[in-house]
């Protein structure tokens, strides 16, 4: 008791002798030294932050607590985002009507073996580019990075009519053919990852290696790629996402065949169940939840993905050397 | 036992060789294309254009030009071949190719020194051999393949193609004749115009605000990165049709609509549509935002320190230090969100391509593959114009500053 008085003596005594100072150390308290350090702009950082997080994670979680409502909960306008009722309908809707597992296999493998192919032959076309000096190789560069400007619809025909006249539509090989010729979806950034991955690597190692007796080959194999693990992991994942996302060209060279990507497979059971139900009728409108529920079959193997990998995911810009070192 | 070696030889020729056998076929397919096309780009240039303007004051005849020309891939591919392989045989080598350490020496004749920089320059070319194979077939020939075909009406006759030349027709068709194109074209460059700076500007907010000593910066990171995973076309475009790109309390504020009402049609259906998109627009910022965080942590915290003790506010440190250092990296980020923007499946200009190309089509207007060639053209040229844009406002700028 006899320190509570004398701190609250102490305290009365701060704030009636000296009000400026007090006043002064709130200020400080609130705005710190700088205003960068102050607890009122922390406060603002946090509440944008929490706005900013809250846009971007809205139609997440519509989709994640819609596609959970029974259809009585969707037109139910007093029901906003936890459903009265918690059902499981939709997904097994959409489960069965197009297979889910066998489809999410098709899925990954459309995208897998695209997806390793193109990080082999980046990786060897990054090597290429970053250790050895040969003639034009400056306009090759240039042109390589150019190759990400055109937009595919240029090239799409040609190539289109090149896979008719070779019955490789609706196969796999319209799209390990581009990837393990390093014109893959991005293709050129994912050598520009490798090119600057590689340029970190010392020269002197790789000369070491060749005194010793190594070919260029087994330079590479031996001392390049165990060094550029992490570069070959943001690759694959990056262009595993790409590739599982990718619709539209998919869409065309996959056209009329029975293996489709995942997101193409859940669009077309869309379309066919809403030809069964006339144009307006309250079926139609009803079937949101089963839309979002295919959505959510759609993403959740990126999702699961994302959630084991996500550091090289997010680290990855700081290893392309983007920055310039 | 036989049977599982069967099955081994069936596998082993239905999964390696066949594919193998085909694109090998593919290859040898291109180059004679490239080569035809070598053919015709010449005979374009230096037949059929100046024959079609010189048919009506008829100087030149016709027939001459045309046989020198149905001359000329017989005298390249039978004559020239045949008289270079009568001199060979008549040189009588006793080696064709010889390789010591030091020389290379080919028909005992051209001697190639091996030095370490040839050495170097052969063993670089075959890393990049893969690169350069798959950039002629799948970039520079279908390239210029599509830019050759978008002057002429092509019709496919089962396996043939028939091709008629067309001059600026198709060109003239897509601004003139087509009822929808220019529409969603001007539609596209003023979204782009609109969309690309509010991403970047987001962009550069969010990687500052991450940038900032916070708790949990992997957290925040993680929620503004997982768009980049999850944003396919038929998910945005669901989240659509369901209104789900939009936050419900945007529309209740009257600002927008009075936006509309003053900036007249024109600009207003794009505005509309941002703010209708406003999250789809955001999430496209994913990877810029990366670009930039790890643009500001490259930047030397002495210079604000300096720039402090000078007097200068954070304000005036976030123009004078922090622009001026990422600058570099706001034209890369404004290029790639232009082309990736462009590209997205969603883009109502690239629907309208494919629908031309797979013939789901007017009828008023000629189709077909040389119509589409055009319009992916055009709609190319409109993306590097826009680009083009981008990055000389963003060096107009600096220019002023210094």
């Amino acid at each position: 008791m006899e320190k509570v008085k004398q701190l609250k003596a102490k305290f009365i005594g701060y704030v009636k002798k000296d009000k400026h100072r007090s006043r002064s150390k709130l200020k400080r308290l609130f705005f710190g030294m700088k205003f960068t350090d102050g607890l009122f702009y922390k406060i603002m950082i946090y509440l944008m932050l929490v706005g900013l997080g809250y846009i971007y994670l809205y139609p997440m979680m519509y989709m994640i607590s819609n596609s959970f409502m029974t259809m009585s909960d969707i037109i139910n306008v007093s029901v906003n985002w936890i459903p009265s009722q918690f059902t499981l309908e939709n997904y097994r809707l959409v489960w069965d009507a197009i297979d889910y597992p066998k489809a999410l296999l098709d899925g990954v493998i459309l995208a897998g073996l695209p997806a390793l192919s193109a990080t082999i032959s980046s990786a060897l076309i990054g090597y290429g580019f970053a250790k050895y000096n040969f003639p034009f190789k400056r306009i090759l560069m240039a042109l390589m990075i150019l190759t990400f400007i055109i937009p595919p619809q240029i090239t799409m025909m040609p190539t289109f009519r090149m896979y008719a006249n070779y019955d490789l539509l609706g196969s796999i090989m319209t799209f390990i053919y581009p990837a393990i010729l390093g014109q893959g979806f991005n293709g050129a950034i994912y050598i520009l990852i490798f090119y600057s991955f590689f340029r970190m690597i010392p020269n002197s190692l790789m000369e070491s290696a060749q005194l010793d007796g190594a070919g260029p080959m087994k330079i590479f194999l031996k001392i390049a790629i165990p060094l550029a693990i992490p570069a070959i992991i943001i690759v694959f994942l990056f262009s595993f996402v790409w590739y599982y996302n990718e619709t539209y060209l998919s869409g065309l060279f996959l056209r009329g065949s029975d293996m489709l990507t995942l997101p193409l497979r859940v669009e077309q059971f869309i379309i066919n169940y809403t030809s069964i139900y006339p144009e307006g009728s309250r079926a139609r409108e009803l079937m949101q939840s089963a839309k979002l529920a295919g959505n959510i079959l759609t993403i959740l193997p990126l999702l699961i993905l994302f959630f084991f990998t996500q550091r090289h995911f997010v680290e990855a810009i700081d290893k392309t050397g983007i920055t310039g070192e | 036992m036989f049977k599982i070696f069967g099955k081994i030889k069936d596998i082993f020729s239905s999964y390696i060789i066949e594919p193998v056998s085909r694109f090998f076929k593919t290859t040898i397919h291109v180059f004679k294309e490239i080569f035809r096309f070598i053919y015709h780009t010449i005979k374009l240039v230096f037949v059929i254009i100046p024959v079609s303007i010189y048919k009506k004051i008829k100087v030149l005849k016709l027939e001459d030009v045309k046989r020198f020309f149905k001359d000329l891939p017989k005298n390249v591919f039978v004559n020239y071949p045949k008289a270079v392989y009568r001199t060979v045989k008549n040189l009588r080598f006793k080696s064709i190719l010889d390789i010591s350490y030091t020389h290379i020496v080919l028909f005992n004749k051209i001697k190639i020194k091996r030095t370490n920089r040839r050495r170097e320059a052969f063993t670089g070319l075959a890393f990049i051999l893969l690169w350069i194979v798959g950039y002629l077939v799948f970039s520079l020939y279908p390239v210029f393949n599509s830019l050759f075909l978008s002057f002429f009406k092509v019709r496919l006759a089962g396996a043939d193609i028939q091709r008629d030349f067309l001059l600026f027709n198709n060109y003239r068709a897509a601004f003139l004749s087509d009822p929808y194109f220019v529409e969603i074209l001007l539609n596209y460059a003023l979204s782009m115009i609109l969309n690309v700076p509010v991403t970047i500007v987001f962009a550069l907010i969010i990687a500052m605000l991450i940038n900032q000593n916070i708790r949990g910066k992997g957290i925040w990171r993680t929620i503004f990165f997982l768009p980049v995973i999850i944003a396919s076309g038929p998910v945005i475009s669901e989240l659509m049709n369901q209104g789900a790109t939009t936050l419900p309390s945007i529309e209740e504020y009257y600002f927008i609509d009075l936006v509309i009402d003053n900036v007249g049609t024109f600009l207003a259906n794009p505005i509309q549509a941002l703010f209708d998109q406003i999250l789809f627009v955001l999430w496209f910022a994913g990877i810029q935002i990366l670009i930039f965080l790890a643009g500001l942590q490259k930047i030397d915290q002495s210079i604000y320190e300096a720039a402090m003790i000078d007097g200068a506010s954070p304000w005036e440190a976030f123009w004078k230090i922090t622009l001026p250092s990422i600058k570099p990296l706001i034209t890369i980020s404004v290029i790639y969100t232009v082309v990736s923007m462009s590209v997205f499946s969603l883009n109502e200009v690239i629907i309208y391509i494919r629908g031309k190309m797979l013939g789901e089509s007017t009828p008023a207007i000629t189709t077909g593959y040389g119509y589409t060639a055009t319009l992916s053209w055009i709609y190319f040229i409109v993306m590097a114009l826009i680009i083009l844009i981008f990055v000389g406002a963003l060096n107009i700028r600096g220019r002023k500053a210094h």
